[in-house]
């Protein structure tokens, strides 16, 4: 048989072990199993990463060298979802652990989540929304493989055993799952299949470490940054410096003149502006010429953002209902209570930078009637779809790469895929060449899309007996979803990611009234790690701090008391902080204090208690207690650092430069200098993580960690300080 | 343009690159080292520290031109180092990564912090470490890896 | 009443009046005669108040910090980065002055280096812990004792303001990262180190006050 017809017959073998079934569960799961052929993979070798070519929609692969690479559906970006979803599948396909490989999936249809319907991170959603797709996945090929083995033994399917990739028939013989794969891949997918009772896992509920720490630690690892193609070139931009001004004119003779540029060019940017595209050989060579482009800008009809004036704009509007959110009991009952039973809280909250460390980009090439892109992305399907708009193409002539992301937090779930726009535009000019479009620092940290600032002013009544007893809640903040694709998720105006954390609140509060006003301003917003629950559960916090504190009750038993029944997760967090640091919280030293909170956010419940100090006018966080409820925890291992460093993440919020403020359209930061995120020394020195033992699905772990951490820190300053935190950043801390 | 002859790694390079370049690009770029990593290219976040004759050196800001003949040592000659396989090997034992992106820099850093003080106090890690962003915030654990890794230096 | 004894009476009163300042620049200002006129002495603080404008600019005075880190820029921001001054002041190992600070300045990308780029020793700092820069008097007061200034005499001062590559870079600082020079001290270095020779001829008085 000569090469060309084997690869022929490969090929079309190939094609055939392609099984695919439409399943019953929820979302439409597909499953799709693919198996290689032994010889094939004997000649090629291992595979090559650069020349990997995707089906478009496997997620098993067994091997015959007895790897299963395992297809993940969504970014992995710090969260953990590389391991934790291949340690779900494998669990039901009793796979041999240290031979489970994972990769991210391209964007594809198959892969978009079950719930969502689109391919994404966000929510906290990918275990919640794939543990069950991926259980499944994994209990069918192993049904595929044991009745492979009983076929070829002629025995009955449940005679037969599994255990670390080897099918156990009843007498004492064995066949590794590579052995089966062929035959395997021609039998009939399982319409339903047995999955296994949670007591029967071996890898769910177990501390498993990551699968890319080694390449993470050794820099062997490539993130989207990291990718180099052959020919390919550098972009970098320069934004017009107000949101949306354009371009009027720009001399580029310098810029050109620099050796390496190979071309400079307007381009459309965000919001109906444009920006100045240099395309070099390398980074500094696109870099220096941008610094030397000369760009006079139009700012005609755009509007210039001024925080001071948001601010004073945003406490008007604060003291007028809003669109309603909530409106329960008697609307009236807050204009009754006597003042010395009223609080009257106004907060604000600026503008935050996700800042991911890996600096956005993104990599394009044209060519003809298709494109390849590259990029660490959240939304892999909106991305396509937007460079395949860009370039005049559908979306299934575009393949979109899926690359480790150094962080994201929400900054690569962006409903304009406006850094993928500009990197098509600029592909589009240099057809056939890759081009790597890289945002600098000081692009990421002007370029928008923060987290929106807020004003909230609550009226809060008290009873007799120190409960809350009428709640007026007006919250000002910019919509997150107005204006996208999203925004058919709003109701009646209003955007519930503005209001999550208050209108949903587990306290039993009658008479409560909540309503929100979004708003319009010129500057890009978008969702920040835990999204509305960043300013909300400040709110809530602190202020049902401040009521147990007036009410000279202990704060966790005031919450208890507050909390309605069914509100079980963090009833059962709450008890389990308490168990886990009443000792520590007895015996502070002296100067030091303790601060409670709780939340739920995402279906998970989480409390936390904080030991504080002051020092050199800010906070030090000496210890972090934190109890969650997350349903089964998949990985626990995971859970616990997420826990552990999400805490310091949601720290960015109190840091003294942690903000991003504008000054006549014009933002005020640059880089880290300015901006400032927590440095170790910001950070809190221990965090122990406690989880509350359940059987109930699992829920996000991802965003829930960010909302406790900033009330708890200032509930504990408010009892070293007399003084109540109400506006964030946290510039300085004393004492009177 | 200009060559230069470098030291990396303990291997003789040549690139011919502008003399303005930070060392950060000509690794990655002309080198196509890319375990050191850009982050904010102001000496901020810590994420291109590499080693310079032994001094743990932000190349992001280190134009090429007045590197001189010193030697450039990066992460990826760690796993060859005595002191740099215990700690990646501490990182990894600890689970300390998330995204993983500045663990190049802070893995360059402890090294650099082990290498003088090889029973540092919290107080040395605080001061040391004190300059390496992790946006993740994964510093409990780093902290955690670095006294993990001092002990198995003893 | 003999000459001398008005004399002595004067520089007793001068001693009350304005404290151990007299001592501290007296044991400096020792010269062939052993006293100054009061002219030699107006025209020395005269050139000392040249010598503190220059002390107390940003390019000089964000390394005499009394804390522990040093400064940047004209508003003497606290050094980005958690930078700290460590044991010799020359940060700690990981976070080294020398970390970003090369033996000259990098021009492209806005780093300012010099030969040993290290703060100065807490026993000269030139500011208070709040970061507000000392009075001309107690700079005065700090630069010429020698138990905290290096051992440094009258001329050994000068030669230090002449030829120190730190005290030289105040005047060749380069550029900031946006390409923009940073700005220099108030006089040339020709200027200070005249005002400096002035002052040491003078018997580097110092001015009376805290």
């Amino acid at each position: 048989m000569s090469a060309a017809t084997k690869k022929t017959d490969d090929q079309q073998l190939n094609r055939r072990s392609f099984l695919r079934v439409s399943a019953t569960a929820a979302g439409g799961l597909l499953l799709a199993l693919t198996l290689d052929l032994p010889a094939t993979a004997q000649e090629g070798g291992p595979p090559n990463p650069q020349q990997k070519n995707y089906p478009p929609d496997a997620f098993v692969h067994v091997r015959p060298d007895g790897r299963v690479i395992i297809q993940v559906n969504r970014l992995e970006f710090g969260q953990g979802v590389q391991t934790a979803l291949p340690m779900i599948l494998a669990d039901e396909l009793d796979a041999d652990w240290s031979q489970v490989v994972a990769e991210l999936a391209p964007a594809a249809d198959i892969y978009k989540d079950p719930v969502f319907g689109i391919q994404m991170v966000g929510g906290s959603g990918s275990i919640a929304h794939s543990f069950q797709q991926y259980r499944e996945l994994g209990a069918k090929t192993r049904a595929m493989l044991v009745a492979t083995a009983a076929k070829r033994w002629n025995v009955a399917p449940d005679q037969c055993r599994t255990e670390q990739s080897v099918v156990h028939g009843p007498n004492g013989q064995s066949f590794k799952y590579s052995e089966l794969a062929i035959d395997a891949s021609r039998q009939p997918v399982p319409a339903t299949v047995r999955l296994k009772n949670p007591s029967e896992f071996r890898l769910v509920g177990k501390k498993v470490r990551r699968l890319d720490s080694r390449p993470k630690c050794d820099g062997s690892l490539k993130f989207g940054l990291d990718l180099d193609l052959p020919g390919m070139k550098v972009a970098v931009v320069a934004h017009p410096p107000v949101f949306g001004a354009k371009v009027r004119s720009f001399d580029d003779h310098q810029a050109r003149a620099t050796e390496g540029v190979r071309d400079v060019f307007e381009i459309p940017v965000t919001r109906g502006g444009t920006g100045v595209a240099i395309v070099a050989d390398k980074f500094w060579t696109a870099k220096r010429a941008r610094d030397l482009l000369k760009i006079e800008w139009d700012f005609n009809g755009v509007e210039r953002a001024d925080s001071s004036e948001l601010r004073e704009r945003y406490k008007q509007l604060a003291r007028t209902a809003g669109l309603k959110s909530v409106a329960r009991g008697d609307a009236k009952a807050i204009e009754g209570i006597a003042a010395s039973n009223l609080i009257v809280a106004e907060y604000e909250f600026q503008y935050l930078p996700h800042a991911p460390m890996e600096p956005l980009n993104t990599t394009v090439r044209v060519d003809g009637d298709r494109a390849e892109a590259w990029a660490g992305s959240q939304f892999q399907t909106f991305d396509q779809m937007a460079i395949a708009e860009v370039l005049g193409l559908k979306p299934e002539q575009v393949t979109f790469h899926t690359e480790m992301a150094g962080g994201g937090f929400g900054r690569r779930a962006v409903t304009d895929s406006h850094v993928q726009r500009e990197a098509a535009q600029i592909a589009r000019r240099l057809r056939g060449t890759p081009v790597k479009l890289i945002w600098t620092r000081e692009d990421d940290i002007r370029g928008g899309y923060y987290r929106p600032m807020h004003v909230h002013r609550v009226e809060v009544g008290i009873g007799a007996d120190g409960m809350p007893s009428a709640w007026r809640h007006v919250i000002v903040g910019q919509s997150l979803l107005a204006g996208t694709p999203f925004a058919m998720m709003m109701k009646d105006g209003v955007d519930n990611s503005s209001v999550e954390g208050v209108s949903d609140t587990h306290y039993n509060i009658p008479n409560f009234n909540v309503s929100v006003h979004h708003p319009a301003v010129n500057v890009p917003v978008l969702w920040w790690r835990s999204v509305g629950h960043t300013h909300s559960a400040y709110v809530m916090e602190t202020l049902i701090d401040e009521l147990a504190a007036r009410a000279k009750t202990d704060p966790i038993a005031y919450r208890r008391k507050l909390l309605k029944p069914e509100a079980k997760k963090l009833l059962a967090a709450l008890d389990l902080l308490e168990a886990k640091s009443a000792a520590w919280r007895r015996k502070l030293p002296k100067g030091h204090a303790a601060g409670i909170s709780c939340h739920e956010s995402f279906g998970t419940g989480v409390a936390c208690a904080v030991d504080v100090s002051i020092e050199n006018k800010r906070p030090k966080i000496h210890r972090v207690t934190v109890a969650v409820d997350c349903g089964i925890a998949v990985n626990p291992l995971t859970v616990e650092s997420q826990f552990q460093a999400g805490v310091g993440f949601g720290l960015s919020q109190l840091m003294a430069k942690g903000a991003i403020t504008l000054h006549d359209g014009l933002v005020e930061q640059r880089n880290f200098d300015g901006y400032v995120p927590p440095y170790m020394p910001d950070a809190p020195v221990a965090v122990d993580v406690h989880i509350v033992p359940s059987a109930e699905a699992p829920s996000g772990c991802g965003e829930p960690p960010v909302p406790v951490i900033s009330p708890a820190v200032v509930n504990a300053l408010a009892r070293l300080t007399g003084k109540r935190y109400r506006s964030l950043p946290l510039v300085t801390v004393q004492a009177d | 343009m200009a060559k230069y002859q470098l030291n990396i790694n303990g291997q003789r390079k040549e690139v011919s690159v502008d003399p303005s370049t930070p060392l950060l690009w000509v690794l990655r770029e002309d080198l196509k080292m890319t375990g050191t990593k850009y982050g904010c290219g102001v000496s901020a976040c810590g994420a291109c520290t590499v080693h310079v004759a032994g001094v743990a050196t932000r190349s992001c800001m280190l134009p090429i031109s007045l590197l001189g003949d010193r030697p450039v040592v990066t992460i990826e000659a760690m796993k060859d180092d005595p002191v740099g396989r215990v700690v990646q090997d501490a990182w990894v034992e600890q689970d300390v990564v998330q995204c993983g992106y500045c663990q190049s820099g802070q893995i360059m850093t402890a090294v650099a912090l082990l290498k003088h003080t090889p029973r540092p106090t919290d107080t040395n890690i605080d001061e040391s470490m004190g300059g390496n962003i992790c946006r993740c915030a994964t510093y409990v654990r780093i902290r955690e890896a670095i006294k993990v890794a001092s002990q198995k230096l003893k | 009443m003999p000459r001398h004894r008005v004399v002595s009476l004067l520089i007793s009163t001068l001693f009350f009046a304005f404290g151990a300042w007299v001592i501290v620049s007296g044991a400096l200002g020792q010269t062939r005669d052993g006293r100054r006129s009061a002219a030699d002495r107006a025209e020395g603080l005269a050139a000392w108040e040249q010598v503190y404008s220059v002390l107390t600019h940003p390019r000089c005075i964000n390394c005499h910090t009394a804390t522990n880190y040093p400064q940047q820029g004209d508003d003497r921001q606290r050094h980005f980065a958690n930078v700290i001054r460590g044991p010799e002041g020359k940060g700690v190992p990981g976070l080294n002055c020398a970390s970003c600070h090369q033996e000259s300045n990098a021009d492209s990308t806005g780093v300012p280096g010099g030969h040993n780029w290290h703060l100065a020793p807490l026993s000269m700092k030139w500011q208070d812990v709040n970061d507000n820069p000392l009075s001309s008097a107690a700079v005065c007061r700090a630069v010429t004792d020698r138990s905290k200034n290096g051992n440094l005499d009258g001329p050994g001062l000068l030669k230090h303001h002449e030829e120190e590559a730190l005290v030289l870079w105040a005047w060749n600082p380069g550029r900031r990262p946006d390409g923009t020079m940073r700005t220099l001290p108030p006089l040339s270095h020709a200027e200070f180190v005249a005002a400096t020779r002035r002052w040491v001829d003078a018997g580097t008085p110092c001015p009376p006050g805290r």
